[in-house]
């Protein structure tokens, strides 16, 4: 190997198993221990172990644990265009919130003749706005795989239209971000119509069932909560590899200079387009396990402060650390759910200063405070 | 200029009057002698249903305006069968002929009842006479009450009362209302004549009525005629009143962008507490008005608090500049993030201050009420204010940036920091006064948004899509971008409202906005095309 070729190629350090390719062993431990405590430690304290016993994890942690778990797929995806992209969107409550919807769909049509109205076919909501049939785009939201597809596709489909024109146009920095928090916006003031045939202001809540199995049940629950667990596991491993892989080089050199990966001949746009959508999918699939657990859907979640939310949670993880994200995530609602029911008037100051801090004193975030990942 | 005073006044007088107007004898002030030389005779014929009919006609026909308490009394039941007939005059009884007080045991009393045939009768004959009579405000509702329910029997009391009035306002009503009665006349003349005053009044409702019914074929083919003829200038008003809102809503918007066109638009500094500081503005607004409510200077609190809200958001943006965005100068998303969590703060400091609830902010008088142009299409003052207002800031905003020293250096830093660093311009000062000038806008915007709107912790979350919107659209740098586009926005939004509703029409304006973008990023007046790499 002469020293020219050492100045132009990346070291590489070839990996001895596929495993260690993606993270070293102590990072990978942390990874699987935590993983097992959440998909198998959790469950089984909650199943088996009897409700008076100081071992127990009530239906509230189980509850808490599958939502944050949910929150912190949206920030790895999250992390993947603004971390690694450097794509800020301030819209990824939308599409977490579109795949949140088209589970509701079908978790309405699910209920049955259990509503209030006892309609078979008909929501309570629709019943209640005197409508006879079900509008078009609600036909077969009673299968959950089609109402599954949509989760990937609805999102998926409009972050796919959506980025063509704005990268296209080459719109990004601030002016990307402003125009993904009208989309938001728009989408918000949208689904709060009546009209517009998803519930309105109270969106879709009183889920009975999934599959048949009641939502209220405890194993229900746990399922929920492991397939949660599971769906970040593999989310985060495939980001891991597409990061570390030729693509993800790509992205990080658009971040970085965009008009120089320009000049070398490639295309930026299909690269972004790519993993725009791509994020914009794990969202949707994120928000369609989240709703379920909550048991509510409303369109508060497409608010402009929820998607900017995201963006935080990223920060204060780490940008661009994928590992970074999720530890946010973790924290900003972890705090968020022990402040707003301790100290309600506090929780915006805590969120606000947060806010400025993290912007102002930790720009790696805290994963960044200890950890400093190996850069080519 | 008395008859611009009414007619600024009016609708609000009206609103009271209708509010108060049904039982209008209680505003009568009492007099000594009721009604002197009433006969007996008269008002046993009145207080006996068989005669009362033809007794009210030959009254209204008399134009006796001294039987007017009485009628009005039999009106609002407070008549009471004889002998001797009494009446209830707030409360206590008197000799309904005489006023003299009677001491009677209420229980024994038998009143005089009317039924809605005779009421109708009665409100027609109490309005002609009070036509004569009162307040000019009290003339113009009696002749209100005669458009809504008109009759020719009453129509010699309305001529007289024409004849005699002397307030400008009251005659054209009045004229109005003759057409009206006149209408239903039997000559088919007098009826042409009124068809004629009608069209000029545009009281299409009237003309409407009658041609169901005509069947001359002159009046007919005038009334037709007459009917297009308001049609078109009634749709000529609502056209106006249209591009009013528009401008209206895009004078509000132009106030909220204006400050940010200075901050983002020159500065680059992406402020997401831009909104908070609109709703600073208008706290300090309420202050101020708070500060002056129960004194004689009410009226002009808004002079007061003017300077007050440029203060306190220029205060606060300065604190905002010095503690976030300077330390982040050159990183737009973070700064984007950080001023989004300085808003939460503001909005939660405001919050535990003042209460998480809206606070009332009154109008000053003179700002109440609007300018009636067509009796369908009336411009409220305050949007009107707002309007100039806003046109006024514009212009200040421009002089600032165009004629000042301060404005020189502003777009020097703007357009080459390092080269005005260099030549010994003070960039941090300059940054500091360009953003703290830009909040003090806001904070004005907010103090003319607390006139028309809701003042609450929320007010500014409302404003900073639409607002970025704003400034997006127009171009960055650009003030004339910025103004064309918060009037075509407003506009826009309004005329689309009457067909997709308010929130659809705002979907679809925001949409439209993120479309095109897409096709013209640089905004509708580009300033710079060198850069390759912004934000």
């Amino acid at each position: 190997m002469s020293t020219a070729s050492v100045a132009l190629q990346p070291t590489v350090v070839e990996p001895a198993s596929p495993g260690r390719r993606l993270y070293p062993r102590p990072v990978w431990t942390i990874i699987l221990a935590v993983y097992a405590v959440l998909a198998i430690g959790m469950p089984v304290l909650h199943l088996l172990v009897p409700a008076g016993s100081a071992l127990h994890v009530s239906d509230y942690t189980v509850t808490l644990a599958g939502k944050i778990l949910c929150y912190a797929t949206v920030a790895l995806a999250m992390d993947l265009v603004w971390g690694y992209t450097g794509i800020l969107s301030l819209g990824h409550g939308l599409f977490f919130a579109l795949g949140g919807y088209a589970m509701g769909m079908y978790l309405m049509r699910a209920i049955g003749r259990d509503g209030v109205y006892g309609d078979p076919v008909l929501p309570d909501f629709m019943v209640f706005l005197d409508w006879k049939e079900l509008p078009w785009y609600w036909t077969g939201s009673n299968h959950l795989l089609q109402q599954a597809l949509l989760v990937v596709l609805v999102p998926g489909l409009l972050a796919f239209v959506f980025g063509w024109f704005a990268f296209r146009s080459r719109i990004r920095g601030v002016y990307f971000s402003i125009i993904t928090q009208a989309l938001t916006y728009a989408a918000m003031l949208l689904f709060f119509r009546n009209q517009t045939g998803f519930g309105g202001n109270n969106g879709f809540t009183d889920f009975k069932r999934i599959l048949g199995f009641p939502l209220a049940s405890p194993r229900t629950r746990v399922v929920l909560l492991v397939l949660s667990a599971t769906l970040l596991l593999s989310v985060l491993v495939a980001c891991r590899a597409l990061v570390l892989s030729k693509v993800g080089r790509v992205l990080t050199a658009i971040r970085d200079a965009e008009d120089r990966v320009r000049f070398c001949g490639y295309d930026p746009v299909s690269f972004k387009l790519f993993v725009w959508t791509l994020s914009a999918a794990i969202c949707g699939i994120a928000g369609a396990l989240y709703v379920p657990q909550v048991g509510i859907i409303n369109p508060s979640e497409m608010s402009p402060a929820n998607s900017v939310e995201i963006a935080i949670a990223v920060a204060l993880g780490g940008r661009g650390t994928l590992l970074g994200p999720i530890l946010g995530a973790a924290l900003l609602h972890g705090a968020k759910s022990v402040l707003t029911v301790a100290f309600p008037e506090l929780w915006l100051f805590v969120l606000g200063l947060m806010f400025i801090l993290v912007t102002r004193w930790l720009p790696r975030g805290v994963l960044g405070l200890f950890w400093r990942e190996d850069r080519t | 200029m008395p008859s611009a005073e009414l007619r600024i006044r009016l609708p609000l007088l009206l609103l009271v009057f209708a509010v108060a107007a049904s039982p209008a004898a209680a505003a009568q002030p009492l007099d000594p002698h009721p009604r002197p030389g009433l006969d007996a005779v008269t008002l046993d014929r009145l207080v006996d249903p068989e005669t009362r009919d033809e007794t009210i006609a030959s009254l209204v026909e008399g134009t006796d305006v001294r039987a007017l308490p009485l009628l009005r009394a039999l009106l609002e039941g407070n008549l009471y069968r004889g002998p001797p007939v009494l009446l209830d005059r707030q409360g206590t009884l008197e000799d309904a002929l005489t006023g003299a007080p009677a001491q009677v045991d209420r229980d024994q009393l038998e009143q005089v009842t009317i039924n809605n045939r005779v009421r109708k009768t009665l409100e027609r004959a109490v309005a002609a006479l009070s036509l004569l009579q009162g307040t000019p405000a009290e003339r113009l509702e009696a002749a209100h009450v005669l458009q809504e329910n008109p009759s020719a029997e009453v129509l010699p009391a309305v001529q007289k009362a024409l004849a005699a009035e002397s307030s400008g306002e009251v005659r054209e009503t009045l004229r109005a209302t003759v057409a009206m009665l006149a209408l239903a006349s039997p000559d088919a003349g007098q009826r042409l004549t009124a068809v004629e005053e009608l069209r000029k009044a545009h009281a299409k409702r009237q003309l409407m009525q009658r041609l169901e019914v005509e069947q001359d074929p002159a009046v007919l083919a005038a009334l037709r005629e007459a009917v297009r003829d308001v049609d078109l200038a009634l749709q000529r008003a609502a056209m106006v009143g249209l591009a009013f809102s528009g401008l209206s809503l895009g004078s509000i918007l132009l106030l909220a962008a204006l400050g940010l066109a200075i901050t983002f638009g020159l500065m680059g500094v992406i402020n997401m507490a831009h909104g908070e500081l609109l709703m600073v503005g208008a706290y300090a607004t309420w202050l101020v008005q708070a500060a002056f409510r129960g004194t004689r200077h009410f009226d002009w609190y808004l002079l007061a608090a003017l300077p007050a809200s440029f203060l306190a958001a220029a205060l606060v943006g300065a604190l905002l500049e010095i503690t976030v965005v300077r330390k982040l100068y050159g990183r737009p998303l973070e700064t984007l993030l950080a001023t989004w969590g300085a808003s939460l703060l503001i909005i939660q400091a405001v919050r535990v201050a003042f209460g998480a609830q809206n606070v009332e902010v009154s109008n000053p008088s003179w700002m109440s009420g609007g300018v009636t142009l067509l009796p369908d299409l009336v411009l409220p003052w305050n949007r009107i204010v707002i309007l100039l207002f806003s046109a006024g800031v514009l212009l200040g905003v421009w002089l600032l940036l165009t004629r000042t020293r301060l404005g020189l250096l502003v777009r020097a830093v703007t357009q080459d920091r390092q080269r005005a660093a260099g030549l010994g311009v003070r960039t941090p000062r300059v940054d500091l006064l360009a953003f703290a000038i830009g909040s003090g806008i806001a904070g004005l915007g907010g103090c003319a948004l607390s006139q028309i709107g809701n003042v609450g912790p929320e007010l500014g979350q409302g404003f900073i899509v639409d607002s970025f919107m704003v400034v997006v659209l127009g171009g960055v740098g650009q003030l004339a971008g910025t103004t064309i586009a918060a009037a075509s926005l407003g506009v826009v939004n309004k005329l689309l409202e009457p067909w997709a509703g308010a929130v659809m029409a705002k979907i679809v304006v925001l949409v439209f906005v993120i479309l095109f973008i897409q096709r013209r990023p640089q905004g509708l007046f580009a300033l710079r095309g060198r850069a390759l790499e912004e934000g």
